[in-house]
């Protein structure tokens, strides 16, 4: 679980962890009736309707408005948003 | 002051003929608000002056002759997860607390462009998980027929809303039972339209495939009122069924004479015998009204929830991954992008979100994706199988809605698979993609209100509303 917390990104502390990993195990146990299943015939289902691509005619519309988007941002500069260096401090 | 009528058709009728102004009936309706809304906590934010400029206008327009919609008039509690452009939508997350959207969720334009007068922003479990409304970041909602009990979930803030009388109508959204559970246990009418009958654009995504946004209403035609206005086709949701909508409400006039009703022969077990007893009423009364009861089987629904329990949690892994401190909401500062995102969201997500993040994110992972998530997704195709094979024998399916009557905080909030039960007879219509509705029935244990829920086949409102209509009128008649 832990690792499944680092691909999530949450940073969760080892004892929420244990609690977590039971909480989860217990919902996890009523898997086997499915796993005791034969479905190797059956289709997987994704959605309820078959999807199809839905396209738009390609003329200009009105979108957001930036300042309104970037007022609602944690940080921004410049008509842009603003996030802490990505490149040289990752672990 | 004129009478105000309690139901939203009344209400629009009595403001066009101006027996009554839209004020008078949001004025009317802020100070129950006020009055009770600090026991029940039924919303996020009322949203008192937008509510009296909206209402103040459609007066205006009345006095000049002008058209002002089907719902002229009419108060409407919003579920917190639909954008209100300008208006604070949080899901009850601390993730999003403040956050004001950009833009109106569909179903916001199309009910201001029919009149309808929003009063506030309701209650919910954190990003529509929970049945129980206890997992909000600001405080749960109570019961308005008991306080000391849970009101359902997730949508229960806008159950509670049109229980207490805050507002004749209210909208929620249901992806495992989120409308029609609760309304259940506030002992009102809430219909889950079939997917894609309504617009999802503007509802912040959960999981994206089984999501849908429907009505409460203290009335069946009420119901079916709100639910023509904001059915249709939206170019803006590609998943939105390019089909016109019927008249809802002349179908729930219409009576059951010679509909084929089916009674599930292996339903799972878990109702409390007050819910199984008022069922079996709501079937005999069905006949009386002129229908057939047949038998059909659906022997793969008692799959349906561990099913649920993956395709939900990997969906909303997948769709939660937005929330990363860049574009809106909380941001946790860190010293670089990637620790910014792991506090950010320790810190923005309550414990239920975690927990589904994680299961969908176990799901989805390597070595296990075909083992977990593709086995539910065959199993979601039985369901849907079984529910073909039942509707060439039946018109509609009738199933309780909840197995048990609103039960008191605290309850199941630390044992997710008791909570996750909760859900066990409306999860499958959610999985196949078809419309239902729940209907009240009687009272079960403690006086408490019991729904029976009708299930139709995709795009059988009209079936669905007519035994819903035959339900409510059998149910007064008691």
């Amino acid at each position: 679980m832990a690792k499944v917390a680092r691909l999530a990104r949450l940073d969760i502390a080892d004892t929420d962890i244990t609690h977590f990993t039971e909480q989860l195990a217990k919902v996890m146990v009523h898997f086997r009736d499915v796993d005791a299943l034969d479905l190797s015939a059956v289709e997987p289902m994704t959605q309820p309707y078959p999807l199809v691509n839905v396209l738009r005619a390609d003329e200009e519309q009105p979108c957001l408005d930036r300042d309104e988007v970037l007022a609602a941002a944690p940080s921004a500069e410049d008509g842009r948003f603003r996030v802490p260096p990505i490149i040289g401090l990752v672990d | 002051m004129a009478t105000i009528p309690t139901t939203a058709a009344r209400i629009a009728d009595a403001v066009r003929a101006k027996e009554v102004s839209a004020s008078e009936v949001v004025e009317h309706h802020l100070n129950v608000i006020a009055q009770r809304d600090g026991d029940i906590n039924a919303f996020n934010l009322v949203t008192a002056e937008i509510a009296r400029d909206t209402a103040k206008r459609i007066d205006t327009a009345i006095a000049s002759g002008n058209n002002v919609g089907v719902l002229a008039g009419v108060p409407i509690a919003i579920k917190d997860n639909m954008c209100t452009r300008g208006v604070p939508t949080t899901c009850s997350s601390n993730m999003l607390a403040g956050w004001k959207p950009p833009y109106d969720a569909t179903v916001i334009t199309t009910l201001n462009a029919a009149g309808a007068v929003m009063v506030g922003k309701t209650n919910l479990d954190e990003f529509a998980m929970g049945s129980s409304t206890e997992n909000s970041a600001f405080g749960p909602t109570r019961n308005p027929l008991d306080t000391s009990r849970v009101p359902g979930g997730s949508s229960g803030g806008s159950a509670a809303a049109v229980a207490a009388g805050f507002a004749p109508v209210s909208l929620g959204s249901d992806t495992g039972g989120s409308i029609r559970q609760p309304a259940a246990l506030c002992g009102v009418v809430g219909v889950k339209p079939t997917y894609g009958r309504v617009s999802r654009y503007g509802l912040v995504a959960f999981a994206s495939s089984l999501d849908q946004i429907g009505p409460f209403a203290t009335t069946v035609d009420d119901a079916a009122l709100i639910t023509e206005v904001i059915a249709g086709h939206d170019p803006k949701d590609s998943t939105s069924i390019p089909q016109p909508v019927p008249s809802l409400r002349a179908a729930a006039r219409e009576g059951v004479q010679g509909m084929r009703i089916g009674r599930v022969t292996d339903l799972p077990e878990g109702a409390e015998p007050e819910v199984a007893a008022r069922l079996d009423e709501a079937f005999a009364a069905l006949e009386k009204a002129g229908a057939h009861i047949v038998d059909v089987t659906l022997p793969s629904l008692s799959y349906a929830l561990t099913a649920y329990y993956l395709i939900a949690p990997a969906e909303a892994s997948s769709n939660l991954a937005r929330y990363d401190g860049v574009r809106y909401g909380l941001r946790t500062p860190a010293a670089d992008t990637n620790a910014m995102y792991g506090a950010t969201r320790a810190a923005g997500f309550g414990d239920e979100v975690k927990r589904r993040i994680m299961l969908g994110t176990y799901a989805l992972s390597a070595g296990y994706y075909d083992a977990y998530y593709g086995k539910a997704l065959k199993v979601r195709r039985l369901i849907s199988d079984d529910f073909e094979r039942a509707y060439t024998q039946a018109d509609v399916v009738l199933m309780p809605t909840s197995p048990m009557v609103a039960f008191p905080f605290g309850d199941k909030v630390d044992d997710p698979m008791s909570m996750y039960l909760c859900d066990i007879y409306t999860i499958p219509t959610n999985l196949a993609g078809h419309p239902a509705m729940s209907v009240p029935f009687g009272a079960g244990a403690h006086g408490l209100p019991v729904g029976v829920q009708v299930l139709a086949p995709a795009l059988g409102e009209v079936p669905m509303f007519r035994v819903g209509g035959a339900l409510e009128e059998a149910a007064g008649a008691r």
